[in-house]
């Protein structure tokens, strides 16, 4: 098993600690390892909301004998550096791009079709309101949990490779039964991990193309 | 990578050249991802790629002079502060820190 990779969080900008749902996800890509290595051998690797870059610089870690470029994407200019920080303490920051924008605005267009591996790690917890402030951006999905996932998930046919895959983090709320479904036209879907997180009960979506 | 994954030509105030091992694998897998012409025309616009031809040379997949060149393009390039602007919008976009800021307007912090 593979440790978490090191990683200092910036002093202000309120970016997200790595926690049980971070960890959760990192099982869930080694679980996949096999996987990844054999069928998706990815060139492209995106992370949306990388926050604190561990999530990004561990899939560099994981598959280090397979030559790809991992571009990580946050809304919050304080998150974007300390992914690109974690990159360097663990000197994958060759292979690793860091843009500032909202999900995945900037590479939609001229990553169409080219995305081999996307993870995303979303603000899930359900909430009356949309995130009001940097802070409540980490966690805050409005009244399904899935606010924001569910403004990503439209863009995720078009971006993913044939032969590439998508995990997600949702909580059991999020009503996983339902998400697995409505893209059912597009994606296919299914859970890859769950388990209790402290009081939250967590799942590792997997989406792939429908050719 | 620098920022040669986006569409647009780069204005610069400062940028870092470090030494990277060359691996043609690597530079290999990513030719067919990447849009070589607008590639070329970013780079020249910040002093680099000199070495490179316009166009993606036909026998690029077995010239290893020119894989040399666009690998280090690639790897070695990157831009610290600066900007991007997009040749057809004209819209600019701050980089710092070596980060391209590409939020379409200050909104969407509040937005999502």
């Amino acid at each position: 098993m593979l440790p978490t990779p090191d990683y200092k969080l910036e002093k202000e900008g309120d970016v997200y600690s790595p926690a049980e749902d971070t960890f959760l996800l990192l099982d869930a890509i080694e679980q996949e390892m096999k996987f990844l290595r054999s069928t998706v051998n990815p060139k492209i690797v995106v992370e949306v909301g990388s926050g604190s870059g561990v999530v990004t610089t561990f899939i560099q870690q994981l598959l280090a004998d397979i030559p790809f470029i991992s571009l990580a994407t946050d809304l919050n200019f304080y998150a974007t550096r300390c992914t690109k920080r974690t990159a360097e303490i663990n000197k994958v920051s060759e292979t690793v791009d860091v843009v500032q924008c909202d999900l995945v605005s900037a590479i939609t267009k001229r990553l169409q079709g080219n995305v081999d591996l996307l993870v995303f790690n979303p603000p899930y917890v359900p909430t009356e309101e949309l995130a009001q402030n940097q802070s409540e951006l980490c966690f805050a999905g409005g009244e399904t949990g899935r606010c924001v996932l569910d403004r990503l998930m439209p863009h995720i046919p078009n971006l993913l490779s044939s032969q590439g895959v998508f995990y997600v983090i949702a909580l059991k709320q999020n009503n996983v039964p339902e998400m697995l479904k409505k893209y059912a036209n597009f994606l296919t879907g299914s859970i890859v991990l769950e388990r209790w997180c402290g009081i939250e009960y967590l799942y590792v979506l997997k989406f792939q193309r429908i050719l | 990578m620098g920022n040669s994954n986006l569409k647009e030509f780069v204005d610069f105030n400062h940028k870092k050249k470090k030494s990277v091992e060359f691996n043609d694998v690597f530079v290999k897998r990513m030719v067919p991802k990447i849009d070589y012409p607008v590639l070329v025309q970013a780079a020249k616009s910040v002093g680099e790629g000199n070495d490179l031809p316009t166009e993606l040379p036909p026998d690029w997949e077995n010239n290893e002079e020119f894989l040399k060149n666009l690998h280090e393009l690639l790897m070695s390039v990157e831009i610290i502060d600066g900007e991007l602007e997009c040749p057809e919008s004209g819209r600019k976009f701050m980089i710092r820190e070596g980060i391209p800021n590409m939020l379409a307007n200050e909104d969407e912090v509040e937005e999502s």
